[in-house]
């Protein structure tokens, strides 16, 4: 057997967004099943509610809602017939009729699964996850396919479900999900967790400890070095384009202007950014590899 | 699409309870047959050939010189044929694609759960049974057919046992194969079954090895019992208990090798 994930260890709380973030085949799904009890992992602990989601009966289960990457819906289905009849499946249901005009099926409410868009089809099975007012959600790969509008619903839908209390983990290999929708997140490569934390302690790691740095690019001549203080460092991505990390404040400008000066330099242009969690993500996977290939080597 | 408003959430938090299991099952019952008595393909498997394999067989010669009419011969077989269809093909094509797309994995998620959803498949599966069993019924008493009314009690539980063994086949098929070949082979052997298998043909009336073969084949054993059943109001107890075991076999099987996923 193919160990998919392994030495992986999280925890998800009620009233937050989890989000699982990895490039495709790092181990969020097979994560998300083993919780799901949809896979059996072959050792370590998963608690789902108090309870192990493999011995996982009718009353866990109606407790937990799941939104699977392949949307898990009969291709043949209505949506409203299909969503009444995995309604009966709750003893106290959330309004079938309350979620369709939430999620906005009516429009395409006559029309077979098979012939809906990627968005339609994903509100559609978020319908049916909501139908049991869940506990927990999983969401796997909630945005995947998805139209802006479609994504701005489902992302608003998901925000009240977090502030109302539920507890939400989803997976994604989208940096702007995670970042629009995630109070916590782990960043999974080769089936382990690289990294965790809030979105801000993520961006915070990339720019050495501190939360307000800020990277100044400009554009220049190619080929430049400039007497710059220790602390910030110069970068030459594509020739003529440079990034200075670790700018913390107007000194740092001062600084860098007095290093310009003596270099008789005036930029093209100019701008100030703080990293995104892309630039954090591209960072640890790189990382993660590098270690992965030193740990190969001393095999 | 309009853009989304935020109206206040309806209570979230408070435990929630699933159905009762007769609940989830019934409904899963309902939903799967409504499901295959829209199915054109469905229905023309389930109710036109069963009723063209009728007519043809009380107006040609195929099943003189037998110890019966041809019509009070032809109907048992005929309401096998409607068994294989249904509980065999019908579901085990359907069952493979719900594979396929996930709906098993998902309505596991459900209270349902993996027996809820193999109840419900089981009831549909019976329900349209009974309703085939009409149209059938009801065209051989239009056509003389007059059968043993002892035998009609014994047939009922041979048409449920019948059900079990082929349901049992069809998921052992579509849980273990692509659904593709789901799709070929169950239509591939409800057609040499059909013809072949001892179900509408008597397997006595069948050429030589074929003839000694068919009675132990889970088709020659249902046609049989149900020959015995509505042209004497006898049990044939062999093809019963041949029928128990391919149940057996088959169940056991596929709950060891069905994938769901």
């Amino acid at each position: 057997m193919m160990r998919v994930v392994a030495g992986l260890s999280m925890t998800a709380h009620a009233g937050e967004v989890t989000a699982l973030l990895g490039v495709n085949g790092a181990g969020k799904t097979t994560t998300l099943e083993c919780a799901q009890g949809l896979q059996r992992r072959t050792e370590g602990r998963i608690e789902l509610l108090g309870e192990d989601p493999d011995l996982a009966g009718p009353s866990l289960r109606a407790r937990v809602g799941v939104m699977l990457q392949d949307g898990g819906l009969p291709p043949s289905a209505h949506p409203l017939p299909l969503l009444r009849h995995i309604a009966r499946m709750y003893q106290d249901p959330w309004p079938v009729d309350d979620l369709v005009q939430r999620l906005q099926i009516a429009e395409f409410a006559r029309t077979n699964v098979r012939r809906l868009s990627g968005g339609q089809k994903q509100r559609l099975a978020l319908a049916a996850a909501l139908l049991g007012r869940p506990e927990v959600l999983f969401l796997d790969e909630p945005s995947a396919g998805m139209d802006p509008q479609s994504r701005q619903l489902v992302f608003r839908l998901i925000e009240d479900l977090r502030d109302s209390g539920m507890g939400i983990i989803l997976t994604t290999h989208l940096m702007d999900d995670a970042e629009r929708l995630a109070d916590y997140v782990y960043i999974i490569d080769a089936g382990r967790v690289v990294a965790e934390g809030t979105v801000p302690q993520l961006l915070a790691r990339q720019s050495a400890g501190s939360d307000d740095a800020r990277t100044l690019t400009f554009e220049a001549a190619p080929g430049l070095s400039l007497g710059l203080p220790e602390r910030l460092s110069l970068s030459e991505g594509r020739p003529g384009f440079y990034a200075i990390d670790g700018v913390r404040s107007p000194a740092d400008l001062r600084s860098i202007a007095e290093a310009w000066e003596a270099a008789q330099l005036l930029p093209h242009s100019l701008a100030m950014s703080t990293p995104t969690l892309e630039e954090v993500f591209l960072d640890i996977a790189a990382e993660s590899a590098d270690r992965t290939l030193t740990e190969g080597g001393r095999k | 699409m309009t853009p989304a408003q935020s109206t206040s959430l309806p209570p979230l938090g408070a435990r929630q309870s699933p159905a009762s299991p007769a609940a989830r099952i019934l409904a899963q019952g309902r939903y799967e047959t409504i499901t295959m008595l829209r199915n054109g393909e469905q229905l023309v498997l389930a109710i036109v050939m069963p009723l063209l394999a009728l007519f043809a067989l009380k107006f040609t010669p195929v099943l003189d010189g037998l110890n019966g009419s041809r019509i009070d011969i032809a109907v048992p077989g005929v309401l096998a044929l409607c068994t294989l269809s249904t509980a065999f093909t019908g579901q085990g094509i359907s069952t493979g694609f719900d594979r396929r797309y996930g709906v098993l994995r998902f309505l596991s998620t459900t209270p349902l759960g993996r027996a809820g959803l193999i109840s419900g498949k089981v009831i549909a599966v019976l329900s349209v049974l009974a309703v085939q069993t009409a149209v059938i019924s009801v065209t051989g008493l239009l056509l003389g057919w007059t059968p043993s009314w002892t035998g009609t009690l014994l047939a009922v539980p041979l048409l449920v046992l019948g059900a079990a063994a082929f349901t049992s086949l069809g998921l052992l098929v579509a849980g273990t194969v692509r659904p593709e070949a789901t799709l070929a082979l169950t239509n591939l052997l409800w057609i040499v079954l059909g013809a072949l298998g001892g179900i509408v043909v008597p397997p006595g009336r069948l050429p030589g090895l074929l003839g000694e073969v068919a009675p132990f084949l889970p088709s020659g054993a249902l046609g049989d019992a149900l020959r015995a059943a509505l042209l004497h109001g006898a049990i044939d107890p062999l093809a019963a208990i041949l029928l128990v075991l391919w149940t057996a076999v088959a169940g056991g099987l596929a709950v060891k090798w069905f994938k769901w996923n």
